[in-house]
């Protein structure tokens, strides 16, 4: 039998295989399962709940605080992610290049990235602060400003506030990956180019843009995936306020189904949150990846 | 993490005092303790296991680790006692009733023992016993422990008072020689603290503990979020009232307080730029430690009230409230009941109300004539909470519903919309209407 299974390329596949299975089925389908079903349940905490079908999408349709929550994260989704994703492009281009200093510059640029997100966020939640702000105190020091900036209290400060907080620690994951996707580029390429009389623009849209495409899609689907489903940064400075400006559909999901006791509805509202970050793979994998696309190419 | 008992530390902390009054304070119970029986039977080689809330002051867990440790010295029972987070609590207790392993007791907070009544071991003869025994549990204990005024589903611990923090001297320089008593001149106090140059400040962000006092204000005019038939009634006249007023006390607040979490208004107090805010004794507490001699001196300037009565005529404070809750899953269920027996006699009681500081307020009336309430003065204001308390579920029944609606900040919203102008008063309390309702199922 061992003898057996020993020369058998599938047995032997399926045997190699298993434990990434088992991990894979118990730590992620069997939650994410266990999710959608207790979105179509009536389940508290402490209570298994009843089948309801569509009840709970259904109220969350019909709820105020869960829309503005969807707007919240598709606006802070989009925001963070455009200026993740322009600054890290810019950064990843300026560490490429022969400066002073790259080794030391490449290391510093991932501090952001290596503290803790919880720490992080409390920084900024101190850094925001509408009493002990030290941007409104240096502001207010040299005469700039009379009264300190209300940054977390009203409903847009506080959103560009968290996105700031967000883009902040997401940019060196962007940029640290678009620069190793920046390091398989051939050097004979800008060699090239350069003899044919291109400038540095023709040189970054017609050589660099094209072969980073691909490193571009999978570093941007990550890192659009992390924000929607951001959750610490806001849980730490605003708790979701002022007036839910800043609730994203993570922290609604856990305020309502842990603090507030209704899993299945916490669940739906994460579950909610699935086709969203389904159509981003979708739109990074046939999008992004596509040959013709990453040639300059359109569809026929 | 563990709690480790350090009977040195607490020896030299603020919590040897009550060791040092322990024979005093005796004889201050003397009249109000009643002799009652109740014998338990633990069972054999019991060990248990305990998850609190983590403590507020140091003085707190260290006499309670000390009672702890009497209680092993006593019963041979060993105690292992685990410490979160209060709001980290609720979901460990959720999962441990859902699941039917865990801690054998929880300390808990608010509504919880009402979301699995069923899930918690029927505590009746332990409350009755030190109901008859103290002078007769507080009402509010009975509203969250016993909600079909029969059975005891689990103990009443105590709250952590929210009261009024304020500078004495800003309130007298503003022409208040006392905290005032009603809305109508607490209002005309927060107008001339700010101009004086010292607001008040409340949180109105999604600050669970510090925005209570949105309940509070919603009562104080009559308001409710649902009557005693778990009707949502907060649109109502009287809750127009009470956002009216909570109008005018925002635009004599400090900037910013809309994104004011549970933290915030600590730091504004105590680095001197509000004079007036609700809290636990911890500012106070806070500012008498310190080692800042600007801030140490500070201490001797703040006060502690009632929050004021508005136009019902009767106290409407909210604060934190605390059970503790036996597991109906627990092997030694006798051995919890009477863990929580001891801890509740006066032996143990009152030295823990004592470490603690005057955080937690008691639920039993004979232990408003604990020492700690008198030894300092400021103390006194935080003696009542209990006593004074709604739970936020006023007036209808606790359960998920009320759970739901409070961590869902409904109240808090529809002040905040409210008052900051974000709405006017008439759509918040629609809108909170219809959040409530969704909640309350109509």
């Amino acid at each position: 039998m061992l003898d057996k299974l020993q020369n058998s390329r599938n047995g032997l596949g399926l045997l190699f295989m298993l434990p990434a299975a088992v991990l894979l089925l118990l730590f992620l389908t069997y939650p994410l399962g266990l999710g959608v079903w207790l979105g179509f349940t009536d389940a508290k905490v402490g209570r298994s709940g009843e089948w309801i079908g569509l009840e709970n999408y259904e109220f969350l349709w019909g709820d105020s605080v869960t829309r503005l929550a969807l707007f919240n994260t598709l606006f802070y989704t989009t925001v963070a992610s455009v200026l993740k994703f322009g600054l890290g492009l810019w950064l990843a281009l300026l560490l490429n290049r022969n400066i002073r200093f790259k080794t030391f510059f490449r290391a510093v640029i991932l501090l952001p990235y290596i503290v803790p997100t919880a720490l992080s966020a409390i920084a900024f939640w101190w850094i925001y602060d509408s009493q002990f702000s030290i941007i409104s105190w240096a502001l207010v020091k040299m005469g700039l400003i009379d009264g300190y900036i209300d940054f977390l209290g009203t409903p847009w400060n506080a959103r560009f506030a968290v996105i700031a907080a967000n883009v902040w620690r997401g940019v060196p994951f962007v940029a640290i990956t678009l620069l190793a996707g920046l390091q398989t580029i051939s050097p004979s390429y800008y060699e090239a180019s350069a003899i044919d009389g291109a400038t540095r623009w023709q040189q970054f849209r017609h050589v660099t843009l094209p072969l980073l495409t691909p490193i571009i899609a999978v570093v941007m689907t990550f890192s659009v995936l992390f924000t929607f489903t951001d959750f610490q940064l806001i849980y730490v400075i605003t708790r979701g306020g002022p007036l839910n400006a800043t609730h994203l559909m993570a922290t609604l999901a856990f305020q309502r189904a842990i603090n507030g006791g209704a899993l299945g509805e916490g669940a739906a509202i994460a579950i909610a949150m699935v086709p969203f970050l389904l159509a981003c793979i979708m739109f990074s994998f046939f999008g992004l990846q596509r040959r013709k696309w990453q040639q300059g190419g359109a569809d026929k | 993490m563990s709690s480790q008992l350090n009977r040195r530390k607490f020896l030299e902390g603020s919590a040897g005092v009550a060791a040092t009054t322990l024979g005093a304070t005796a004889a201050v119970f003397a009249p109000a303790v009643q002799a009652q029986t109740l014998t338990l039977k633990p069972e054999k080689g019991a060990k248990l296991r305990v998850l609190r809330w983590s403590r507020f002051v140091q003085g707190d867990i260290d006499a309670y680790m000390i009672n702890v440790k009497k209680f092993t010295d006593k019963t041979g029972i060993e105690v292992r006692v685990d410490n979160e987070g209060w709001e980290d609590v609720r979901p460990k207790a959720a999962v441990a009733a859902n699941t039917g392993a865990g801690p054998d007791i929880i300390l808990s907070t608010n509504d919880d023992a009402n979301l699995y009544p069923d899930k918690l071991l029927d505590v009746t003869d332990v409350a009755e016993y030190l109901g008859k025994k103290y002078g007769g549990w507080y009402p509010a204990g009975e509203a969250f422990n016993r909600p079909d005024g029969k059975k005891w589903i689990a103990l009443p611990l105590g709250a952590a008072g929210s009261m009024m923090v304020y500078r004495e001297s800003v309130l007298k320089s503003a022409g208040f020689d006392s905290f005032p008593k009603d809305t109508d001149n607490f209002l005309k106090m927060l107008k001339g603290v700010k101009e004086k140059g010292m607001p008040g400040g409340m949180a109105l962000g999604n600050a669970t503990g510090d925005g209570l006092w949105c309940n509070w204000l919603v009562w104080a005019f009559g308001g409710k979020l649902v009557d005693k038939d778990n009707k949502v009634v907060i649109d109502s006249a009287e809750t127009m009232k009470a956002l009216e007023y909570g109008k005018e006390m925002y635009a004599n607040f400090i900037p910013g307080t809309l994104s004011w979490l549970d933290p915030n208004n600590n730091k504004a107090f105590l680095d001197g730029q509000i004079s007036v805010t609700n809290n636990g004794i911890s500012i106070y507490v806070a500012a008498k430690n310190n080692s800042d001699p600007k801030v140490k001196e500070m201490a001797a300037d703040i006060q502690h009230a009632s929050f004021p009565i508005g136009p019902v005529g009767v106290p409407t404070e909210s604060h934190l409230y605390f059970n503790q809750m036996i597991m109906k899953y627990t092997k030694v269920p006798q051995a919890a009941k009477e863990f929580l027996r001891f801890m509740m006699e006066q032996e143990q009681f009152d030295p823990w109300l004592t470490g603690a500081q005057g955080y937690v307020a008691p639920p039993l009336a004979a232990y408003a004539k604990s020492a700690i309430w008198t030894a300092d003065p400021k103390n006194t204001p935080y003696r009542d909470a209990v006593k004074n308390l709604r739970p936020a579920g006023y007036a209808g029944k606790l359960g998920y519903a009320s759970a739901g609606a409070a961590a869902d900040f409904i109240v808090v919203n529809m002040v905040a919309e409210a008052v900051s102008g974000s709405k006017t008063p008439k759509e918040a309390m629609e809108r909170a209407q219809k959040r409530a309702e969704r909640y309350y199922k109509v």
